[in-house]
């Protein structure tokens, strides 16, 4: 079985991959700190928790052991090991905080260390799907209680007491009877002696006295060396002797090299070397696209030596990949019928015998991650040894495609994590971390693999274009009796396998047939789309095109029918219930168990409710401007958001407020959720106003900020109110937060556009569309 | 031979007179708070301040600032203690962190010019900064607090 013919084996495909056994064979090994929990009998560990999660259905699963993840030295400093990557959400700090709660460590004596890719020694690593929390609330909580009943074990052995007369209480282990005290470090080396307790004896802290946990008082770690330049990023980190490279890969997408000239290239001062480097045929998951490398000093020699490069492209077979002509192919199969994936009652006849039928076709283009940071890696190959530092969201799936592309094993590649500066999923994909490897093994030399702004955006991995095109039959009285909803986009498993034709049911799942309406008869359907460039993850994936339609329909429907906006999206929610979709063969609820993460339409209405309380939908507002609103559940979370928007005379559009409500349960830091939420406000304006990603004779017509702009602070709302649903229990599991934000803001964006202006807006960008 | 005083200290350099000083910072000179977003002058992630003024380093060139004194992000404060580094930290303003020591400069330079700006002036003066994660409410009110003492 390879991965070009079951795409359903490989990561982000989860919930087709077989839970795997989590070795231990690494584990005695420790992370060679001093002092560190380092013993034997190790011990499997379930969790004891009212909830279950999908985080033992990843690759690799979780690993819920002390002697991974803390160590202790003989001073007191405790360091605890982050897992997952660093892109701004703020999981270098929160997790490690979530061990540290359980454990009583005084933050000010912990140091959090990064951990180098391996999954075998510490779980799944894959920092995506707005996963972290959700995924590792609880292991982190028990490998932090573990940790401290250890201690609590030395000490009452110390003193020859009962252990359940003593406990720890910030950084120091207490026998309350007595009032003698021992400090974490002066017991670290007797606690490593002791057994690591079981998850079923494990008492964990009463919710009630957590110091940290929800709180949201303290800063991410990296803050002052990110605020003084000393956070090291990808492209920060300098080896001896290494050499800086850029590569000019083929323009369109499954093109290659038909010949070069690097003679003009060689003569830039500072160039050292041209040469090829191996490229994969199209599609081959996330190996190079190849191309020409010009080898030099500095980067910047490198860069000045690619402009002098000649090379001549073969395009291959998406040479005609034409933007305009594909929309309207996009179209076309959005108006016949498609692959029908869900189906309840009789939405074709319902249809046919509505009093009123409005329809709404949807178009969202490619879109370019552009993270702040091109993608970018140090490699440095000996022999058949490979060592990269590199800004991955996938540490562990970096290693396992660095050992495929080298063909060495897993074992002699190390893959050392550095902060991102940004990922929203483009760093999911580790191309530049293999140009680097083979490069450096080819050069014999540690180099450094820099990206272009124009490299990223021309050879990314785009989110996907797409038409939804939404057919709603109404009664007289205006009720909704029929939604046929077809979806038409190209999937990101057609990275992986040729000839996709069809959507996964991760991509279908993400508010197409989870559509969470009361309507008798409602039918999801997924005409064919075939993909012309390299299509993958982008920070909320399928949800961005499916909120942006769903949500802009019900404020059609609500224009239709004189009602108020908010009370048709109640009303389509229906009653508090939780959904039952037997009608769905093969529901993808972002990998977690239905049990814990059903669809809840209470929730889904609770945070509609909230935002237009505290956001004060229906007051009243200026001339020119309009407010809008719309709700979304995705990554499990429920999330509603409402816009504000003002248009001036020439069509101008700011923003004087925006008001979120998310409840995605059980929360770590609120700080970091508030601040995701005002980001994602941004990100969903980029996108509404001038996201577009265009393609001519199979070439990405954009290069840069200037015509692939993303919104700066002068174009910025002036306000973004954050209010966050408190958990119902502490039982209540925790769900995503990196992604749910941005899908609701652009339909919240649109209604509030036509209720400034009437002007419906079906295509984004909204660009210059209201100057017209 | 191009002389050019980075942070107090003389640095020399004999090749290409024009290589961006970005590039010869970073991987000359080894100072990496100075980053690289867009090479085309359009992000800011770049900003250092020449003689008192924020400039974008991809698109000066090592010869623009021959005999000029050049501060970088790892010069602006022997300890990392700017008023406009304080608030940054005391408003958590960074996500991923990568734009903003290039705006924690333009700012720096804003305040240099203009110690009490309004709003809309921080907002003019920090529009050639981008950042991707949407720090922009934090960032602007940080500006703020800067400047009226943190």
């Amino acid at each position: 079985m390879n991965i070009l013919t079951n795409p359903s084996k490989l990561r982000g495909f989860e919930k087709h991959i077989k839970v795997e056994n989590v070795s231990r064979r690494s584990i005695l090994k420790g992370l060679g700190l001093a002092g560190g929990f380092v013993l034997a009998a190790p011990v499997m560990m379930r969790p004891s928790f009212a909830y279950e999660t999908g985080a033992g259905k990843m690759p690799h699963g979780t690993v819920v052991d002390p002697r991974v993840f803390v160590s202790i030295a003989s001073d007191g400093m405790v360091t605890i090991v982050a897992h997952r990557s660093e892109m701004g959400t703020g999981v270098r700090t929160s997790l490690p905080l979530i061990v540290a709660e359980e454990l009583e460590a005084d933050w000010k004596r912990v140091r959090v260390q990064q951990a180098h890719g391996d999954e075998v020694k510490f779980g799944n690593q894959d920092t995506d799907g707005s996963r972290s929390t959700r995924h590792h609330l609880i292991p982190m909580r028990q490998i932090g209680a573990s940790a401290r009943t250890m201690l609590e074990q030395a000490a009452a052995k110390r003193w020859g007491v009962p252990a359940a007369e003593v406990k720890a209480v910030n950084h120091e282990v207490v026998h309350g009877a007595s009032g003698r005290k021992l400090g974490f470090g002066e017991l670290a080396a007797d606690a490593a002696k002791e057994s690591v307790p079981s998850a079923e004896g494990l008492k964990l802290k009463d919710p009630k006295d957590f110091r940290y946990l929800g709180k949201g008082e303290i800063s991410i770690v990296d803050l002052h060396d990110i605020t003084t330049g000393k956070a090291e990023y990808g492209a920060d980190v300098r080896l001896p002797g290494m050499k800086y490279a850029v590569i000019a890969r083929p323009p369109v997408t499954g093109g290659k090299v038909a010949s070069f000239d690097g003679a003009e290239a060689m003569k830039v001062s500072g160039v050292e070397k041209v040469m090829e480097v191996k490229g994969w045929p199209w599609p081959s998951k996330f190996q190079p696209l190849g191309g020409i490398a010009v080898i030099a000093r500095n980067t910047g020699a490198a860069i000045k030596g690619r402009d002098a490069l000649k090379v001549t492209w073969e395009d291959g077979a998406n040479a005609k990949y034409d933007s305009v002509a594909y929309r309207a192919e996009l179209e076309d199969a959005a108006r016949k019928p498609g692959l029908v994936v869900r189906k309840e009652g009789d939405a074709e006849a319902a249809l046919k015998g509505a009093d009123k039928v409005i329809v709404g076709e949807y178009y969202l283009p490619h879109l370019a991650h552009v993270a702040m940071e091109t993608p970018v890696a140090v490699a440095d190959v000996k022999g058949d040894k490979a060592e990269i530092w590199a800004p991955v969201q996938s540490p562990g799936g970096t290693r396992e495609d660095i050992a495929k592309t080298l063909d060495i094993p897993q074992e002699n590649v190390t893959v050392n994590v550095t902060l991102l500066g940004g990922g929203f999923g483009r760093k999911s994909k580790c191309d530049f971390a293999l140009e680097a490897v083979l490069l450096s093994k080819e050069l014999g030399a540690p180099v450094k693999v820099q990206w272009t702004r124009e490299d990223d955006i021309r050879n990314g991995f785009l989110h996907t274009v797409s038409v939804e095109r939404i057919e709603a039959g109404l009664d007289k009285s205006g009720k909704v009796i029929a939604w046929r909803h077809r979806s038409v986009a190209p999937s990101i498993a057609s990275t992986f396998a040729a000839g996709t034709v069809h959507q996964a049911p991760f991509e279908l799942g993400m508010g197409l047939i989870d559509n969470p309406f009361e309507i008798a008869n409602l039918q999801c359907e997924n005409p064919e789309a075939a993909a012309h460039t390299r299509i993958g993850w982008f920070r909320s994936v399928s949800n961005i095109p499916r909120a942006f339609a769903v949500q802009s329909m019900v404020a059609e429907i609500a224009h239709a029918t004189n009602r108020d906006q908010k009370d048709t999206l109640l009303e389509l929610i229906g009653a508090p219930r939780i959904l039952n979709l037997t009608s769905v063969k093969d529901l993808w609820n972002y990998g977690e168990p239905y049990d814990s993460y059903p669809i809840d339409t209470g929730r889904l209405r609770k945070v509609v409710e909230l935002v237009a309380d505290r956001g004060g939908w229906g007051r009243s507002v200026p001339k020119g401007h309009g407010l809008g609103i719309a709700a979304h559940r995705s990554f499990v979370s429920y999330i509603a958001t409402i816009v504000e928007v003002a248009i001036d005379d020439k069509g101008k559009l700011t923003v004087p407020r925006v008001d979120t409500a998310i409840d995605c349960g059980t929360y770590v830091n609120p700080e970091r959720i508030q601040s995701q939420i005002e980001g994602a406000a941004i990100m969903g304006m980029s996108l509404a106003k001038h996201g577009e990603i265009t393609f001519t004779n199979g070439r990405v017509q954009q290069g840069n900020y200037d015509d692939f702009p993303v919104i700066r602070i002068d174009e910025s709302p002036a306000v973004t109110n954050v209010y966050i649903v408190p958990p119902a229990s502490p039982d209540t599991p925790p769900s995503g937060v990196g992604e749910p934000g941005v899908p609701p803001f652009a339909p919240a964006l649109i209604n509030a556009i036509f209720a400034a202006t009437g002007k419906r807006i079906r295509a984004l960008p909204i660009g210059k569309q209201l100057e017209a | 031979m191009i002389k050019v005083k980075i942070n107090g200290q003389e640095q020399n350099w004999d090749g290409d007179p024009d290589l961006p000083l970005l590039w010869f910072i970073r991987d000359e000179v080894g100072l990496t708070g100075t980053k690289f977003g867009c090479g085309q002058a359009l992000c800011g992630s770049c900003t250092v301040i020449v003689d008192k003024q924020a400039v974008r380093a991809c698109i000066t060139s090592v010869s623009d600032v021959g005999g000029r004194e050049v501060t970088t992000i790892e010069g602006l404060h022997p300890t990392g203690d700017h008023p406009v580094q304080k608030a940054w930290r005391q408003l958590n303003v960074p996500q991923c962190g990568f734009c903003q020591t290039g705006q924690i400069m333009q700012a720096a330079a804003l305040l240099m010019d203009n110690p009490k700006p309004s709003h809309d002036q921080i907002r003019e003066s920090l529009s050639g900064n981008i950042c991707r994660c949407g720090c922009y409410q934090r960032i602007e009110n940080a500006v703020h607090l800067a400047s009226t003492g943190v």
